[in-house]
């Protein structure tokens, strides 16, 4: 492991530096919202899960959900993050129609989780450490469909009041493929420990981005943010826009200002968004209604003690039990669905100290390429993991070659059933019989009398006899067996 | 001693959403710093190493258990509202 060097961007008048801070809003998993008792199901009839308290009847009050205070915390441990046992929630003041209180209960100096970090994981096994300045719950507001008329907004608070966790990085990231990997990691972490589902086409996750450039090591330049982003392709791209934007600007002999930006996706363009002097002034102040959120350290410990193992030490332990690579363990542990297949390979094989390295290759190579081609994920895998199991154990224990192997795994795709007996009845064992394997190498050998005088100086033409045994006997021969029989005869 | 002017009236009126006419300004502007006025006193008081009180008898937050046990009630959520359709809010068309 290594830690990378970043990408610097390439001006008119010389090389720049991008810094980076985000802060990622993410959906806490509960069944009720934040502070009432409605649900936080997607999907449902507009205003059907809003309770008087979602839109701030007179008199209605606001009371906490003790899951969303979990799920903070949980989430904290796996950012590796300082726990607050006292945090104090806020109203942040603005007036628009998607927040019928007229404030966002929030937390602003007091947050549940302080500083933190994450290492995330880039291109070729290399990792950087981007820091977490704190995290912390507040409401998301209401949707609003612009779509629907011309003059008029359709208000629908199903969201309104689920639980947010906001997620505050340092101006840590230096480049587009470290940001990527930033949100690819934060979604990871969340979804194994169950906090949040990481869906970011439902919004599940989204992304507010703040960049800045500055020549290598000068001091931090003029931000601007963009809002909004829910998909990690775009996060790149609108980053790779907004620098180059910059640079243009400063290159010319120009100032940033700050202000809030908009990506579109059809333009692969940033626009400014407010003007300036509809910049907003939240004037925080602790919630009445509220008072500060308070547990102890044994709360806390409970939960720590309670957590899933996460991907970074899964990957620490790939590496250390199997054997396997720094990269190809990220890989099986980048999504939880793919790491619980792998490991539910791992524990139906007959022999995993010998063959848990090879099962991972099975993995990513075969069944991961085959899934892309195809478009599926591994949750719609026609091969189960018992079934590639098996499949690995007939290649471990010598039933079968890995060639064959590659064609049961097709049938076992198209056709399904139980590899082993496919074996059995397709007539897909290896031959380990010396005798049968003996005569064809013989006829190999006597048909190829120049080939095999040659054998003697150029030792590496031993693997064409090889490949030609193993051709002529359908690939069912056992190589290894070949291998031999092959030195014995040619006298190498 | 902190004080607001005109400006600050009209700011804070726009952030309210408050129609204040230009006429209103300087009386609201007196009432604003008379206001600041008094809850300045506080400032004589020494209040170092003290902790800000939040509530006058020592209490926990009372907390909810996270059960679905509100909602379903798209009728009354938007018996007030002056304009709906299909149970949504409508509102003249905000766009940023």
């Amino acid at each position: 492991m290594s830690t990378a060097t970043h990408k610097l961007l390439k001006g008119a008048t010389g090389e720049w530096e991008m810094v980076i801070g985000m802060e990622i809003h993410a959906q806490v998993t509960s069944k009720s919202k934040l502070f009432s008792g409605a649900s936080t199901a997607f999907g449902g009839e507009p205003n059907s899960q809003v309770s008087l308290v979602d839109v701030a009847m007179p008199g209605m009050l606001p009371v906490i959900n003790e899951e969303c205070v979990r799920q903070a915390v949980r989430t904290g441990l796996g950012l590796n993050a300082q726990i607050n046992l006292r945090s104090v929630f806020d109203r942040k003041n603005y007036f628009y129609p998607d927040l019928p209180q007229g404030y966002q209960i929030s937390q602003y100096q007091s947050p549940i989780v302080g500083e933190g970090e994450v290492i995330v994981d880039l291109d070729g096994g290399k990792t950087a450490t981007i820091g977490i300045e704190r995290l912390h719950l507040e409401q998301d507001p209401g949707k609003m469909l612009h779509d629907r008329s011309p003059s008029l907004s359709y208000i629908d608070f199903n969201r309104s009041g689920v639980a947010l966790m906001e997620i505050v990085s340092k101006p840590d990231i230096r480049d587009a493929e470290q940001a990527k990997a930033y949100v690819t990691k934060l979604r990871s972490i969340m979804r194994y420990l169950g906090t949040c589902d990481g869906d970011m086409e439902k919004g599940s996750l989204r992304a507010d981005v703040n960049v800045s450039v500055r020549r290598p090591g000068a001091p931090l330049g003029t931000r601007c943010e963009i809002k909004n982003m829910n998909s990690i392709t775009f996060i790149g791209q609108a980053i790779e826009y907004e620098a180059r934007r910059q640079i243009e600007i400063l290159e010319d002999g120009g100032q940033i200002e700050q202000e809030t930006r908009r990506f579109d996706p059809n333009k692969g363009e940033t626009r400014s968004m407010r003007s300036k002097e509809e910049a907003h002034d939240y004037r925080y102040f602790p919630d009445p209604d509220l008072l500060p959120l308070e547990f102890s350290q044994a709360f806390v410990d409970e939960l720590k003690a309670k957590l899933p193992e996460l991907p970074d030490q899964k990957k620490t332990r790939f590496v250390a039990d199997l054997g396997l690579s720094a990269y190809d363990a990220s890989v099986l542990v980048a999504e939880r669905e793919s790491a619980v297949f792998y490991e539910t390979v791992l524990d139906k094989l007959g022999n995993r100290a010998r063959d848990g390295k090879m099962a991972a290759n099975w993995v990513i190579n075969e069944l991961f390429g085959r899934l892309n081609k195809e478009g599926r994920d591994i949750t719609g895998s026609p091969v189960s993991a018992e079934q590639l199991s098996c499949i690995i154990d007939l290649i471990g224990e010598g039933t079968i070659s890995g060639k064959i192997a590659k064609d049961l795994f097709e049938i076992v795709w198209q056709e399904g059933g139980d590899p082993r007996a496919l074996v059995e009845s397709r007539g897909m064992k290896q031959v380990t019989d010396l005798s049968a394997i003996e005569k064809v190498v013989d006829d190999i050998i006597a048909a190829n009398p120049d080939k095999a005088a040659q054998v003697k100086d150029k030792p590496q033409s031993l693997g064409w006899f090889v490949g030609q045994v193993m051709k002529a006997s359908g690939g069912k021969a056992n190589p290894q067996s070949v291998n031999d029989l092959l030195k014995s005869k040619l006298g190498v | 001693m902190m004080s607001v002017d005109a400006a600050t009236v009209r700011r804070i009126a726009h952030l309210a959403r408050i129609a204040v006419s230009e006429g209103e300004v300087p009386h609201l502007q007196g009432e604003l710093n008379a206001m600041l006025a008094f809850v300045e006193q506080l400032s004589e008081v020494n209040v170092e190493g003290v902790e800000p009180m939040t509530s006058v008898t020592p209490m926990q937050m009372k907390k909810r258990q996270d059960v679905v046990d509100d909602g379903e009630i798209a009728d009354d959520i938007v018996a007030n509202a002056p304009a709906t359709e299909g149970h949504f809010f409508l509102v003249p068309k905000v766009v940023e």
